[in-house]
């Protein structure tokens, strides 16, 4: 009964209370959609790369480069030979090596050179495959297989010709050997979205003409002379490696490290990720620290709220004396008030946001890469909801020990 | 009928509903108000009018009678126990147990139906509780012996016009039968033909009950309607220190 005249009450001061229930209740979906983009984002990264065991790339940084090879972020210092790569390639511990050329692009979008065996062996989201939405995966020379974004961004479909440019944000164009879009690949949320997938043949092509990053004036090789010669590259930007055991990674890894002939650095892309999240993660935890400044507001706001109640219940209160209600009870009430307006603040917080992510879910994905899976609440999500409860609890007992005080001084007599 | 004035040897202790001896109350603070009761009784069953201006005492020496205060000297028996030996927790117990309180105005919690108002001390007094029996039919009873529609139950206080508000009042400080009841002007509300038939209302009620009724109120007039009339000067004596 107590219980129900607590709801009672709250029902009759509907505008106020409805007022403090939303501002906890945006805070928490606030916090939540904070909490949930940061695990989400930590995921999705985590996500951009597995089965690879080594990454192998010239000697530099490991953050520099998993994010010239995975992320296509910044550039490689310098490549790795062709001999080199053969010798890591043919040794017995790698199970399969998929080599990557970079430095190339076509509008905003970079163009990669690799393998057919990058299809096959790049895996991304616990193990899934790429797959063409349209099309083939290239089977001529100057075919090219173009990323969702790519395609969604520029307009283009199969069949389209592309040139791509030689280097980044530059003029001079390959447009000798334009390429033929074979096909699209189906939407990852990585940076496979946002690059155009060439041969390693092709990457060699379309510089046959062109040396030390400057086209050779006059030259100009035609397309069929250019089918007939040896297009081995003489150099790889880097490899990603899969190993036969598990076991054999960090044996190989000090290998390539300890390689003599060339300076090459082998980094586990767990590892490397680690610790590019970690450089990232202070952003993220200071986000996640105002949000739950935002939500210690709302509660400040519901104190408030109560404590500018008290006045006007003093009456109410000393009914309840009268009937024999120990200033405690009236105390108890007071909390228990707060800790229903706490919990339905915060459950409305909850649908809000499951109501946000269902509506926003297909946007974020296309915008940004960020996959939000709608699932059932988690655990860390129901403790949240808990300690919001627990803090309006405590926050509550500033008014509630002020009309405890109250309650005790008036009896049941109220002097108005 | 008999009529006893306030003497305290004209009552056998044993036999009275509220015996307050010696009492000494004062306030706190910079007010420098202080009561002082030496000896006040009512007899089982009896009815008193509290006669007395604003600023008397009366509100006082309802808040001791009821436990609320605590006096800083003497003695409040009610119906056999001292109250000045009770434990706060204690006391609050024995008020939702021995008084139906019913107030001038707001005696309601509008926000609550008239059955939830009724059936409130009941939460706060196992043993009025059983008493009560079934608390919401002996709830419907008592509303109907008061005059109320029967569908009123269910409706939310601040419906009620005034004149059953107060009704409403008078059967939540009638159920379980409580053997003390204390008014503080409950008809100072209402208008003269319902101040008539409420107050009709309560003394048939009361008496239903076995009850002891004590109503404080400025108008004499309401004196021929109870056993005794008691003048708030004659029981207490009010001091004020000039602060």
């Amino acid at each position: 009964m107590i219980l129900r005249l607590a709801i009672a009450s709250l029902f009759a001061r509907a505008l106020t209370v409805g007022m403090t229930i939303l501002a906890i209740a945006l805070s928490v979906a606030l916090f939540l959609a904070v909490e949930k983009v940061r695990t989400g984002a930590k995921e999705s990264f985590a996500d951009t790369i597995s089965g690879t065991d080594l990454i192998v790339g010239a000697r530099s940084g490991s953050v520099q480069l998993l994010l010239y090879s995975v992320f296509r972020i910044g550039n490689a210092t310098n490549n790795v030979s062709w001999e080199s790569y053969q010798d890591i390639a043919t040794r017995p511990d790698v199970e399969w090596i998929v080599p990557i050329s970079l430095g190339d692009s076509h509008r905003q979008f970079r163009v990669m050179g690799t393998t057919r065996a990058f299809f096959d062996h790049y895996k991304y989201r616990q193990g899934r495959s790429l797959e063409t939405a349209d099309g083939v995966i290239m089977e001529d020379l100057f075919d090219t297989v173009i990323g969702a974004d790519v395609a969604a961004t520029l307009g283009y479909s199969v069949g389209d010709p592309i040139v791509v440019a030689h280097g980044l944000a530059s003029f001079s164009e390959h447009k000798n050997q334009p390429f033929r879009i074979s096909g699209i690949l189906a939407k990852t949320g990585t940076p496979v979205d946002r690059t155009v997938i060439v041969s390693m043949e092709a990457i060699e092509a379309i510089h046959v003409d062109w040396r030390s990053g400057a086209q050779i004036p006059g030259q100009i090789t035609p397309v069929d002379v250019i089918r007939q010669m040896e297009l081995t590259p003489k150099a790889i930007t880097a490899a990603l490696v899969g190993v036969e055991s598990p076991l054999q990674t960090f044996a190989l890894q000090r290998a390539i490290n300890e390689y003599r002939q060339e300076p090459l650095l082998a980094v586990l892309p767990g590892v490397a990720l680690q610790e590019l999240w970690g450089i990232v993660g202070v952003a993220e935890t200071a986000l996640l620290a105002v949000s739950a400044m935002v939500v210690v507001t709302a509660l400040i706001g519901m104190m408030a709220t109560i404590f500018s109640s008290l006045n006007e219940r003093r009456r109410e209160m000393a009914i309840f004396r009268a009937m024999g209600a120990r200033p405690t009870t009236i105390l108890g009430l007071l909390v228990l008030e707060a800790m229903l307006m706490a919990a339905l603040g915060a459950l409305l917080g909850l649908a809000l946001l499951y109501a946000g992510l269902s509506v926003a879910q297909p946007m974020i994905d296309s915008a940004f890469g960020l996959w939000l899976p709608v699932t059932a609440p988690s655990l860390q999500e129901l403790w949240v909801i808990l300690a919001v409860v627990g803090a309006g609890a405590i926050v509550s007992m500033v008014p509630a020990v002020r009309a405890y005080r109250m309650s005790l001084a008036d009896g049941m007599m109220v002097k108005t | 009928m008999l009529r006893h004035w306030a003497c305290g040897a004209c009552f056998d202790v044993t036999d009275a509903i509220l015996h307050l001896v010696t009492v000494d109350f004062r306030w706190r603070g910079r007010s420098g108000f202080s009561v002082s009761v030496p000896d006040f009784a009512m007899n089982a069953g009896e009815t008193v009018l509290l006669l007395g201006e604003s600023g008397s005492g009366k509100s006082t020496l309802l808040s001791l009678i009821c436990g609320t205060m605590l006096p800083d000297a003497g003695q409040v028996h009610i119906a056999g126990a001292d109250l000045t030996t009770l434990s706060n927790g204690a006391r609050d117990r024995f008020r939702a147990e021995q008084i139906g309180v019913i107030f001038q105005q707001f005696n309601l919690l509008p926000f609550g139906t008239v059955i939830d108002n009724i059936l409130l001390p009941l939460r706060f007094a196992p043993e009025r509780r059983k008493r009560a029996g079934d608390a919401k039919a002996t709830a419907a009873t008592l509303c109907t012996a008061l005059g109320l529609p029967g569908e009123i139950l269910g409706h939310r206080a601040n419906t009620l016009s005034v004149g059953q508000q107060q009704r409403v009042a008078v059967a939540r400080a009638l159920i379980g039968q409580p053997p003390l009841i204390i008014a503080d002007e409950p008809t100072s509300a209402l208008d003269a033909d319902s101040q008539a038939v409420f107050l009709d209302l309560l003394f048939q009620q009361t008496a239903a009950n076995k009850a002891s009724l004590l109503m404080v109120s400025h108008d004499p007039r309401l004196a021929d309607r109870f056993d005794r009339v008691v003048r708030m000067e004659d029981i207490a004596s009010v001091h004020r220190v000039a602060a």
